[in-house]
């Protein structure tokens, strides 16, 4: 065949000592992972920067403005919550965004990485794990949903929405936000082997109501009691209440920011070890 | 360096794999010959430390899969029935982001893609997304991107089947140069000509088990005779014309659309059968082939 091939033959390629490669994939596999997801996004890259900018901007603008303007005529003085509508809404819709395309990821990569490109069997064929699997594949979505934040926490600076570091930490609360629900999402998602069209319902069943529902336009305390609940069991509503503190300090007890935080960190936890179980027995086949 | 005895894989109430033993060396092209459905890639795969064994003893280079599946699947090159490429990334990446699996440097791992793309015959496509990629070439793909890690031992899953012949002696040279190179080539086949060329030795596998072992020359041997004669007289009359054609050669074997004549001399068998005033509408003299030798032990053809 070719002339330039090495002499050196392809079996010993200048020693790979298999002992350490197993060593450091038990450690390092769920930075593998991300690394490569990230690697795959990055043709996407600029599509996302220019919906990851826009997109906040218009709902900001919109809601904030458009229908603040509505709101604040009729609340007079005293706003929502003690604010002026846009600094309500604001960290509500930059966490209803993490949390959106947290699930989205979490639905179409997870099912797809079984089933439409079977990356996550290619990957059990190397040394690292399912946990490694699950963990470098939550961390990818991260990174992804850090554009969207990111985006969001810019706008509110330039349009001086509460305070500068409120929305830095907002970015945090809602990558808890993302890990929590993604894990949710990749909890159930894992566990379907045919598309019979049950994925959209993520989007349709789950995502928008809660984003109805979570006290994001409104607060929640307007709803009837009879549909508090529903915030009260969604992750978003729990990140909201502490977005909203994040943000513009609204009033908060510090027992209940400790149920808050817990209630996330519990979920993705949780949901992290289904997820785990479930690649495992799928990825042993 | 790859041991196994007693080795059973159940699915539910269904044994995929049934019991079986063998023994595979250093440097030897093993093979698992066997038609669909025989257990071939749930064996494949109980090697690769990817399927849990059901019951029976397993060793891969020097490690237990169930309890070391890392340390196992570190020294393997796996190259799956299905490619499962990344179709999203370019030809070199796919390269890359394996590599990365197994903890090897970044730097390091470039300079092999490179050596690899070469090898495998892909170098011009390079910066190519895969999924505008021939069959012939994702397999090559696969089979470069299994030997990132320097595999001590590769485990080839159906190499070429679906491939065009040109395709498939492309890839059977690759292959043999890894032999030569001294890497263990383990692969599943129903592709009798594959085996032969490829396999030092094989196991013929049906329905999970194991009929029959030995190199391809002894395995002609033991069950065949040197050559066949195949003769056609029409799907309707092929079996009244076997009947008449009792006696000739040391075997008949009759299947629906030819009868086949075991005999050391098919000139000689050919001869008999006109002195009997058949006239076959055509006829052929071939060598044994291990189709042969499958069609003996289980009386089933290979590919149906
Ligand atoms: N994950 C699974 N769950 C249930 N049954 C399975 C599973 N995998 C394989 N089987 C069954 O086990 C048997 C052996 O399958 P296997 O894939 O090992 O066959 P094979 O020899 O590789 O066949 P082919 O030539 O078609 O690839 C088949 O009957 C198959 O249906
Ligand atoms: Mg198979």
């Amino acid at each position: 065949m070719s002339e330039s091939m090495p002499t050196r033959t392809l079996a010993d390629a200048g020693g790979v000592d298999h002992g350490a490669v197993a060593r450091r994939s038990r450690t390092w596999g769920w930075w593998f992972v991300a690394e490569h997801r990230i690697r795959a996004m990055r043709s996407y890259v600029f599509s996302w920067v220019g919906l990851g900018i826009g997109e906040p901007f218009l709902y900001i603008v919109g809601l904030g403005f458009g229908l603040g303007m509505l709101v604040d005529a009729n609340q007079g003085e005293q706003g929502v919550d003690g604010v002026p509508y846009i600094v309500f809404v604001a960290p509500a819709l930059a966490l209803a965004a993490a949390m959106q395309t947290a699930a989205q990821e979490n639905t179409y990569g997870v099912f797809g990485g079984f089933k439409w490109f079977p990356m996550f069997f290619s990957m059990g064929g190397t040394p690292i794990s399912a946990a490694h699997i699950v963990l470098g594949f939550q961390l990818s979505v991260l990174v992804r949903v850090l554009l969207p934040l990111t985006a969001f926490a810019i706008v509110m600076m330039v349009l001086q929405l509460g305070t500068a570091g409120g929305a830095l930490v907002l970015i945090g609360i809602g990558l808890l936000l993302a890990t929590a629900f993604g894990f949710a999402v990749m909890s159930w998602v894992s566990t379907q082997t045919d598309d019979r069209g049950q994925l959209s319902f993520i989007e349709r069943f789950v995502v928008v109501p809660l984003t109805l529902f979570s006290g994001t336009y409104f607060p929640l305390e307007t709803l009837p009691l009879l549909l508090q609940w529903i915030g009260w069991i969604s992750p978003l509503w729990h990140a909201v209440e502490l977005g909203r503190t994040a943000l513009y300090g609204a009033a908060i007890e510090p027992a209940m920011l400790l149920v808050h935080v817990g209630y996330l960190v519990a979920i993705a936890l949780l949901c992290c070890l289904l997820s785990i179980r479930t690649f495992r027995k799928r990825l042993d086949r | 360096m790859i041991e196994a005895t007693g080795l059973r894989k159940q699915y539910g109430d269904f044994t995929a794999v049934d019991g079986i033993d063998f023994a595979i060396e250093p440097g030897e092209a093993f093979g698992f010959l066997g038609p669909n459905g025989a257990g071939k890639s749930t064996t494949m795969r109980m090697i690769a430390a990817t399927s849990t064994r059901s019951a029976g003893d397993l060793r891969v280079l020097g490690f237990d899969p169930e309890t070391h599946g890392p340390e196992v699947r570190a020294q393997l090159g796996i190259v799956p029935q299905a490619d499962q490429l990344d179709e999203e990334l370019r030809v070199v990446d796919n390269l890359i982001v394996y590599g990365r699996y197994f903890g090897l440097p970044l730097d390091y791992v470039k300079r092999r893609s490179e050596e690899l793309l070469e090898f495998a015959q892909l170098t011009e496509k390079r910066t190519a997304r895969v999924d505008g990629l021939s069959g012939g070439m994702k397999r090559r793909l696969t089979i470069a991107r299994g030997l990132i890690n320097a595999p001590k031992a590769m485990l080839l899953d159906e190499p070429t089947t679906g491939l065009d012949p040109q395709a498939r002696h492309v890839l059977w040279d690759r292959l043999f140069r890894l032999k030569e190179e001294g890497t263990t080539l383990v692969l599943t086949t129903h592709y009798m000509d594959e085996a032969e060329q490829l396999c030092d030795r094989l196991v013929v596998i049906d329905k999970g088990t194991i009929v029959a072992e030995g190199s391809p020359a002894a395995l002609i041997r033991e069950y065949s005779t040197r050559e066949v004669l195949e003769v056609r007289f029409g799907s309707a009359r092929n079996g009244q014309a076997a009947e008449a054609m009792a006696g000739i050669g040391q075997r008949i074997e009759v299947l629906p659309d030819r009868v086949l004549v075991y005999d050391h001399d098919g000139e000689a068998a050919m001869s008999a059968v006109h002195e009997r005033g058949l006239s076959p509408i055509t006829s052929l003299v071939r060598r044994s082939s291990l189709e042969d030798v499958f069609l003996r032990l289980t009386g089933r053809s290979l590919i149906e």
